[in-house]
């Protein structure tokens, strides 16, 4: 019985980083309808740019936060303007493929910059561990939750009040209408590109500091699908619940299941459960099904 | 004789009503038409006939038959036509491949016979293009497109090329949805003749939405007035020109 | 230049290879094709083998995505199904050749509608992520069962026999996979004149009009991706015969990927296009790997940049054609023959 509350809570904690990056997913998504195969990769490159910060550098975390966000928000920039800019009007489907493209170049690049070797991160948060009655949590999964939680909670009040946050979602809701009102559309497209860039970066940097970055690390970024089909594809509460659910379930599949399969359920499990969502409700639990016109 | 029949229809959208209580009926070989402001909920009740959308209250009949349970891609091989307020031409076939898919569900082949294509594929493919020269091309005076990507067309030719497809259907009904939008006065007097054409020789009732007052009341039968997805009244085009509740409508309330 | 050039009959309007001169262009190519193998070194032999192979999955790809509009990102699973059917039809039941070919293209087939059918009633988007997620559980299975596919390890096989002739050299292997390719190449191109091939393109460019033209969605896009998966397994199965083993490594996502980049670079929507992609997408990586090889006396580590290297190439040949030239190879070879179908003239 403690080995399930135990896995409950270290799948609810990294459920909720995860919930950061799949809110850089479905950012994107709903402010340009686009669906980014790179999520992982950008949340790869701030962890990866981050360490080199912290170690090549020996920076502290304090400025090399602000210097990931920048360097996100500037990649964010650069992939909409050089790249998705020249992409307007051509089918979704093109469009999909050039974020896949672009996943394969970033992950291609990261390893040669930073070779193929596990690295590990000097830690972040103080060593000792958080115990909570029988459950024991490791310190970075659990800071991390909290800095995670933060930061969504920073994006949902930014996107609630804030001037950006409103036109966002404006843009996202209807972009002619946004366009008429006055609302710089293009400029939308590059904003919302370089938050999706950051949120997946913060969440890089706190899962980079959990288990350590590699190239591979991108392949955690896959596991935004199933958070985002579950949640729904253009939701935010969807985006957070969904990774709560997502990261619970591979916990629980992963402490429970391994044994009989050698490992390698933990990161399966999600996809299982993708196709099952498909199966009975794709559009998942709060995405909206769009009403087609003919 | 009813072609078709529009009983008691209503459809909304979460909280917007699209369509209130329509009900209609067309007559066999008539051209009926369906006016009013945009956003009346016309294009939406050509959809329902399709049958793309699915109404909340109401049946649509055609030919004596409840079509609330057939769904939409059935309805075509039961004769109904269509043609699209934006054109719906598919961009990666040429103006002969996209005529052809109008007969899609008049044709045959399945997967296997058309992997291997000699035999019956093949017998099927040439009777269908000579039927389409004889009958369609000619018709509509494209022989000279044929082969053009339909991306390269002019707009009116595209309208063109879209009602050609429709024909290809062979529909006993043809829904047609705003046919001469955006054309100047010669284009809309072709596509009106071509429309009257079809009318003639080949006794197609024709449900059409358009705009453009002039050719409503110069070519159709019967009118249909919406407004706000309620029906206003319906009649021949020079009652309903008279109607109170139409000039109201078009010109506003007189102060 | 060619003129006076009209038809009088519909099926010679149509036909594939309208012209003579087109015929006799194909004529000469199919008699370069048979004698190739006999003048062929060892290493061209072999690359041909694998070009043909790789063609065959890559027009297996191009009518799902390039044709139908559903992108699939699990296609090196299913060609990873065939090829581990293969293998074990022949090593533990002892199957023919002959037969374990169908039966790769329909296990792979089979598992194709099983993974992407749900997602089918859905718009594309959804079966792309479904491929994705079918990518990654084939994988684990490729890995973890063990008792079936040899786990890490693989599985080896004997070489394939036709009726006891044994195809136990690349020379002789070449000329079976010439005949799948033309089988293939052919069937695919036959789909097009016909109105299930219409209705894949219709699907694409707009479905719900499609729907409206009597085109039930959910069964054309079964048949597409069934075929797309059925020609997977067929090139799995060749695949492994050539190769004579298999290895989970065969079959990753960047080999899904390096799929899409073929029918991306050689043209979506062209079956000409994926055999141009095919053979460009599998002389690229030699291509790479000759050159990391020749830098090895002053980089000594340098082959280890051969997978990310390949992964930047790949993804950004996919950025590259799609921004500047989104109907690839297929259309410059157009530009380039409507050039000389016109010389010296212009227009």
């Amino acid at each position: 019985m403690d080995i399930f509350l135990q896995l409950l809570a270290s799948g609810f904690l990294v459920g909720g980083i995860y919930a950061l990056i799949a809110l850089g997913f479905v950012l994107i998504y709903k402010a340009t309808n686009i669906i980014n195969f790179a999520t992982g990769e950008f949340m790869m490159i701030g962890a990866y740019i981050f360490y080199s910060l912290m170690v090549y550098l020996k920076l502290s975390p304090f400025i090399g936060f602000p210097l990931v966000i920048i360097f996100a928000a500037i990649l964010g920039f650069l992939v909409e303007r050089l790249i998705l800019r020249h992409m307007l009007g051509q089918p979704n489907i093109s469009i999909i493929m050039v974020t896949i493209g672009l996943s394969s170049i970033l992950l291609g690049m990261a390893e040669i910059i930073w070779g193929s070797s596990f690295r590990s991160f000097p830690p972040l948060f103080p060593r000792k561990p958080i115990i909570l009655g029988e459950i024991v949590l490791r310190s970075n999964l659990f800071y991390g939750f909290l800095m995670a939680m933060a930061v969504v909670a920073i994006f949902l009040l930014l996107f609630k009040y804030a001037k950006v946050g409103v036109a966002m979602r404006a843009t996202a809701n209807d972009q002619i209408a946004a366009f008429s009102m006055g609302i710089n559309v293009k400029t939308m497209f590059t904003i919302s590109w370089a938050f999706g860039a950051i949120a997946a970066s913060m969440g890089g940097i706190i899962i980079g500091n959990i288990g350590g970055v590699q190239p591979t690390l991108g392949h955690i970024g896959l596991k935004i699908f199933p958070i985002v089909i579950l949640g729904g594809l253009d939701s935010i509460i969807g985006a957070v619940i969904g990774g709560f659910i997502v990261g619970i379930v591979e916990n629980m599949a992963g402490g429970y299941l391994d044994p009989y399969f050698h490992g390698g359920v933990k990161d399966l499990a999600p996809f299982v459960v993708l196709i099952f969502i498909l199966l009975i409700k794709p559009h998942g639990l709060f995405g909206t099904k769009e009403i087609e016109r003919l | 004789m009813k072609i078709l029949s529009i009983d008691h229809v209503s459809l909304s959208f979460g909280g917007l009503n699209v369509l209130s209580d329509v009900s209609f009926d067309v007559n066999q070989g008539e051209i009926f038409a369906i006016i009013g402001p945009n956003g009346a909920g016309k294009t939406s009740i050509l959809n329902i006939i399709s049958g793309f959308y699915r109404p909340e209250k109401g049946t649509v009949s055609f030919n004596g038959k409840d079509l609330t349970h057939i769904p939409a891609d059935k309805r075509a091989a039961l004769g109904m036509g269509r043609t699209f307020q934006n054109i719906a031409l598919y961009h990666g076939m040429s103006v002969l491949d996209n005529i052809k898919l109008g007969a899609h569900s008049h044709l045959n082949t399945g997967l296997l016979s058309a992997l291997w294509y000699w035999g019956s594929a093949h017998k099927e493919e040439m009777q269908l293009r000579r039927k389409i020269e004889e009958e369609i091309i000619d018709f509509l005076e494209i022989e000279s497109i044929r082969n053009h990507p339909v991306s390269a067309l002019a707009y009116g030719l595209q309208k063109r090329v879209e009602l050609a497809r429709a024909l290809a259907m062979r529909p006993r009904i043809l829904l047609m949805d705003e046919p001469v939008a955006g054309m100047n006065a010669e284009e809309t007097e072709d596509m009106a003749r071509f429309i009257l054409d079809i009318k003639e020789e080949y006794d197609t009732t024709i449900v059409l939405i358009e705009h453009d007052m002039k050719m409503i009341m110069d070519i159709s039968d019967r009118v249909l007035v919406l407004n706000f997805g309620q029906a206003l009244t319906q009649g021949t085009p020079k009652e309903v020109q008279k109607h109170p509740d139409v000039i109201e409508a078009y010109l506003g309330k007189k102060k | 230049m060619h003129i006076g050039d009209f038809k009088e009959t519909y099926a010679s309007d149509q036909a594939v290879f309208i012209n003579a001169t087109s015929r006799f262009w194909l004529g000469i190519l199919f008699v370069l094709l048979l004698l190739f193998p006999f003048v062929a070194g060892d290493y061209l032999l072999f690359m041909a083998n694998l070009a043909g192979i790789t063609i065959i999955g890559a027009v297996g790809l191009n009518i799902l995505t390039g044709f139908a509009g559903l992108i699939s990102l699990g296609h090196a699973a299913f060609i990873g199904v065939g090829g581990y059917t293969a293998a074990i039809l022949s090593t533990r039941f002892d199957l023919p050749f002959l037969l374990c070919l169908p039966l790769s293209g329909l296990m792979a087939a089979f598992f194709g509608i099983i993974v992407g059918g749900p997602s089918l009633r859905l718009k594309g988007l959804y079966l792309c992520i479904a491929t994705l997620a079918a990518q990654l559980i084939l994988e684990f299975i490729f890995v973890h069962w063990e008792s079936m596919t040899g786990g890490i390890r693989g599985m080896n096989i004997s070489p394939p026999d036709i009726f006891g002739y044994v195809l136990d050299n690349d020379f002789k292997f070449y000329f079976v996979t010439l005949i799948m390719v033309i089988l293939c190449v052919t069937s695919a191109r036959n789909l097009f004149r016909t109105r299930v091939g219409r209705a894949f393109i219709a699907i694409r460019d707009r479905d719900i009009s499609a729907e409206l033209m009597g085109i039930n969605l959910l069964r054309y896009k079964t048949y597409a991706f069934a075929l797309s998966s059925f020609m997977a397994g067929i090139s799995g199965c060749l695949w492994v015969n050539f190769l004579k083993t298999v290895t989970p490594e065969h079959f990753p996502l960047l080999e899904s990927v390096r799929y899409l980049a073929m029918i991306i670079v050689g043209g979506m929507g062209s079956i000409l296009g994926s055999i141009f992609g095919a053979i460009f997408m599998t002389i690229v990586p030699e291509i790479i790997s000759t050159a990391l090889s020749s830098l090895v006396h002053i980089f000594p580590t340098a082959m280890s940049f051969l997978f990310p290297l390949q992964q930047v190439i790949f993804g950004l040949l996919i950025v590259m054609f799609l921004v500047f030239e989104p109907h690839g190879l297929a259309e410059i070879w157009r530009r380039i023959k409507n050039y000389f179908h016109l010389w010296p003239f212009e227009h």
